[in-house]
């Protein structure tokens, strides 16, 4: 059975980054906006593991990790920082917060 | 091996393409928690068991149960009830279901193909063990950092949750 190429790997990891990327651009919803991070950080992990795959080493499961504990700090203050938002502006509407002070 | 892992893609590309287009975010997150799981598969097909394992513990079921706490914060309206019986009409369920159910499909063919995880995607597995050895060997400061942050991201959403934090900007427009 032909083995995949790491190139077709690549393309799905590629393919689920640039979704992420435009669901950060093109939604205005803040959790959204945030769960498109969260598929573009899953698709650097997915090309570290078939990076890491390609060479039967253990370096690609480790950024993978490393990866996961980045999302789960990332997630714990962005959730926050939307609930802050929702008690200030009683919104989840990026455009609400447009404007600068200062 | 090769057919999981295109099937999986299939459905994790599939099906974040869903979760970009929806209009409610409980519906985004279904379609959500269903690519990790494909994404998953894929890496259990590659020869990563580990790592599938740890996608599955902690993406779909710690930092997904954080989105769902913030949607049931955040839906405390007096019209929650409602929404609540719109959501679980059953065509809502159905797209993530069928895709779950090929993904069971392809788990199980992979299962029954492989015998576990003996054979990789590119013949060779890494089991945990040596990337337990790599994690506290080589990458033992990667470790330190690592329980920085996540120390970092404790306390920063330990004083962002907080309920009275004092407010600097007093006319209610400004960030502070």
């Amino acid at each position: 059975m032909a083995p995949v190429s790491i190139d077709n790997g690549l393309m799905v990891a590629w393919a689920l980054f640039v979704l992420g990327f435009i669901g950060v651009l093109v939604r205005r919803d803040l959790v959204f906006v945030l769960m498109s991070i969260e598929v573009m950080l899953n698709a650097a992990g997915l090309a570290f593991i078939l990076a890491g795959a390609k060479w039967g080493k253990p370096d690609g499961q480790v950024m993978f990790i490393f990866i996961l504990a980045t999302a789960a700090a990332e997630v714990a203050l962005g959730l926050g920082l939307v609930l802050r938002f929702h008690h200030k502006f009683k919104t989840l509407d990026t455009d609400a917060a447009s404007k600068m002070r200062g | 091996m090769t057919t999981s892992f295109y099937l999986a893609a299939a459905v994790a590309l599939a099906s974040t393409l869903m979760v970009i287009t929806r209009a409610r975010i409980i519906h985004a997150l279904l379609y959500f928690i269903i690519s990790l799981f494909s994404v998953s598969i894929m890496f259990f097909a590659a020869g990563a068991p580990f790592a599938a394992a740890l996608e599955v513990i902690i993406y779909a079921g710690a930092i997904m149960v954080l989105f769902l706490f913030i949607i049931m914060i955040l839906n405390l309206g007096a019209e929650a009830a409602a929404q609540e019986r719109q959501w679980l009409t059953p065509g809502i369920w159905l797209g993530p279901s069928m895709l779950a159910l090929i993904l069971i499909a392809d788990l199980a063919f992979l299962i029954s193909r492989g015998g576990g995880y003996a054979n990789g995607l590119y013949a060779v597995t890494v089991q945990p063990k040596d990337v337990g050895i790599a994690l506290y060997g080589p990458y033992l400061l990667g470790v330190e950092l690592a329980s920085l942050l996540l120390l970092a991201g404790l306390i920063g959403a330990l004083h962002l949750a907080r309920r009275n934090v004092p407010e600097e900007g007093e006319d209610g427009t400004g960030i502070n």
